[in-house]
C-alpha cells in the first residue's frame, strides 16, 4: 500500500510538474483569449479538459501501478 | 503564478496541497470539500466568483477519479445516480433564484450565514447521535474490515427508513445495486433538497446527499459515498458550465489543484473499504462543523478566511 502510494505519488509529481511548462505556458494564453472571446466554448472547453486530464491521470497511474505490480510479483 | 484567466497570482504547490487534502475528503466521504475549497482559495486572494466556478470544476475532476475507483469497487448506483441529478438540477436553479431574491432584498449574507450554520450543526448532532448509537448496539468486527463484512450497514434509523421505503407513491423504482425499492418522488425530492442546498450554500452539497441517501433511501452508506460521487460528475458540470459563461470559472487553476485531489481522491476511495458504514458515518461528523465554524468566524469578524 505504501509503496503504491508512492509510486502514485513520484507519477503525479511528474505530471503536476509537467502541467506547469505544458498546459500554463502553451494552453493558458489560448484559453483566456477563449474565456475574453467565446465564453460557451470555453464552458465546454473546461469541462472537457477537467474530465480529460481526470481520466487521463486515473488511467496513466492504474496502468503504471498494473506494470510495476506485474514486474515485482 | 500567475493565472491570467483569474489574473491571481497563486503557488501551483499550495494548489496542489489544498486539491489533495480535499481529495481524500471527497473519496472517503462523497463530498465535494467546497466548504474548505472555497476559503482555501479565497486565502490567497482569489475572489468569491472565481472561488465558486473554479472549485465546481475542480469537484468535476476529483469526482470522476473518485467515481471510477468506487465503481471499480462496487460502490456505485448508477440507475439512483441518474435518477438523482435530474433532482439536483432542478434543485441548484431554485436555490441560485432564491440567492438572487435575497441578494434583491439586500440580506443575503446573512440570511445564507445563519441558514447554513443551522444546516451543518444539525447534520454533525443527528449523525453523531445515529452513528453512536448504531456502534453501541452493535457489534462490529474489530481492527480492519474489509469486502463484504465492512458494507454491512446497521442504522439506529432503520425504523423510519423502512417506513419511508413502505411508502407507495407510484411509480416505485426498484435499485438491485442498491438493494431497495423506493418511490421515483421520494428520491426526486432528496435529490432536489441536496440540489436546493447546492444552489443555495455553493458546493456539491454532499454533506446532505449523502446523510440523506443513508437515512431517507435507505442506500448502504458504501453505495451512498460513490453514488453521490457519480451524481456529482453530472450536477456539477452543469454548474461549471452555467458559472464558466458567466466568466466564474479559471480552469488552470482547477487543473493544478486537480493534479493533487486525483491522488487523494483515490487514496480516500480505497479507505473506504477499511471502514464499517456507522464509522464512516461518525467520522463525518467533524466537516459540517469545521463548514460552521468558518460561517461563525466570517458572521463575527466580518473577514472572509
Amino acid at each position: 500500500m505504501l509503496r503504491a502510494f508512492l509510486i502514485e505519488l513520484a507519477i503525479y509529481a511528474v505530471l503536476v510538474i509537467g502541467y506547469f511548462f505544458l498546459v500554463l505556458h502553451f494552453l493558458g494564453g489560448w484559453l483566456h483569449q477563449l474565456e475574453l472571446h467565446h465564453r460557451y466554448t470555453y464552458a465546454g472547453a473546461a469541462i472537457l479538459l477537467i474530465i480529460g486530464q481526470a481520466v487521463v491521470l486515473e488511467n496513466v497511474t492504474t496502468l503504471l501501478l498494473r506494470i510495476l505490480r506485474g514486474r515485482s510479483e | 503564478m500567475l493565472f491570467p484567466i483569474s489574473g491571481a497570482h497563486i503557488s501551483p504547490i499550495y494548489l496542489a496541497i489544498i486539491g489533495f487534502f480535499i481529495g481524500i475528503l471527497g473519496g472517503f466521504f462523497g463530498v465535494g470539500g467546497s466548504f474548505i475549497a472555497g476559503p482555501a482559495l479565497r486565502a490567497v486572494g482569489l475572489d468569491w466568483n472565481f472561488a465558486v466556478g473554479t472549485d465546481l470544476a475542480h469537484i468535476v475532476g476529483k469526482s470522476v477519479v473518485a467515481a471510477k475507483r468506487h465503481r471499480a469497487l462496487g460502490n456505485v448506483d448508477l440507475k439512483l445516480g441518474l435518477i438523482m441529478a435530474i433532482g439536483t438540477i432542478g434543485g441548484a436553479e431554485v436555490g441560485a433564484q432564491l440567492i438572487q431574491m435575497l441578494k434583491r432584498a439586500g440580506n443575503v449574507n446573512l440570511v445564507v450565514s445563519v441558514v447554513s450554520i443551522v444546516v451543518y450543526l444539525s447534520i454533525s448532532t443527528f449523525m453523531m447521535w445515529e452513528s453512536r448509537k448504531t456502534l453501541s448496539q452493535t457489534r462490529l468486527p474489530k481492527g480492519t474490515v474489509k469486502g463484504a463484512k465492512a458494507k454491512e450497514d446497521p442504522s439506529a434509523f432503520k425504523h423510519v427508513t423502512s417506513w419511508i421505503q413502505r411508502l407507495k407513491i407510484l411509480p416505485m423504482i426498484t435499485l438491485p445495486a442498491s438493494g431497495v425499492t423506493i418511490s421515483l418522488w421520494v428520491i426526486l425530492f432528496v435529490a432536489f433538497v441536496g440540489g436546493l442546498f447546492s444552489g443555495f450554500l455553493g458546493g456539491g452539497a454532499g454533506y446532505i446527499r449523502m446523510p440523506s441517501m443513508v437515512y431517507v433511501l435507505g442506500i448502504p452508506t458504501h453505495l451512498a459515498v460513490g453514488t453521490d460521487l457519480f451524481e456529482i460528475i453530472i450536477s456539477a458540470s452543469y454548474g461549471t458550465f452555467s458559472h464558466a459563461v458567466k466568466g466564474n470559472v479559471d480552469i488552470l487553476i482547477a487543473l493544478v489543484m486537480h493534479t493533487g485531489a486525483a491522488i487523494g481522491a483515490q487514496i480516500g476511495a480505497i479507505s473506504t473499504q477499511y471502514f464499517a458504514g456507522p464509522k464512516i458515518r461518525l467520522a463525518f461528523v467533524p466537516l459540517p462543523l469545521i463548514g460552521a465554524a468558518i460561517v461563525i468566524y466570517t458572521l463575527i469578524t466580518g473577514h472572509k478566511l
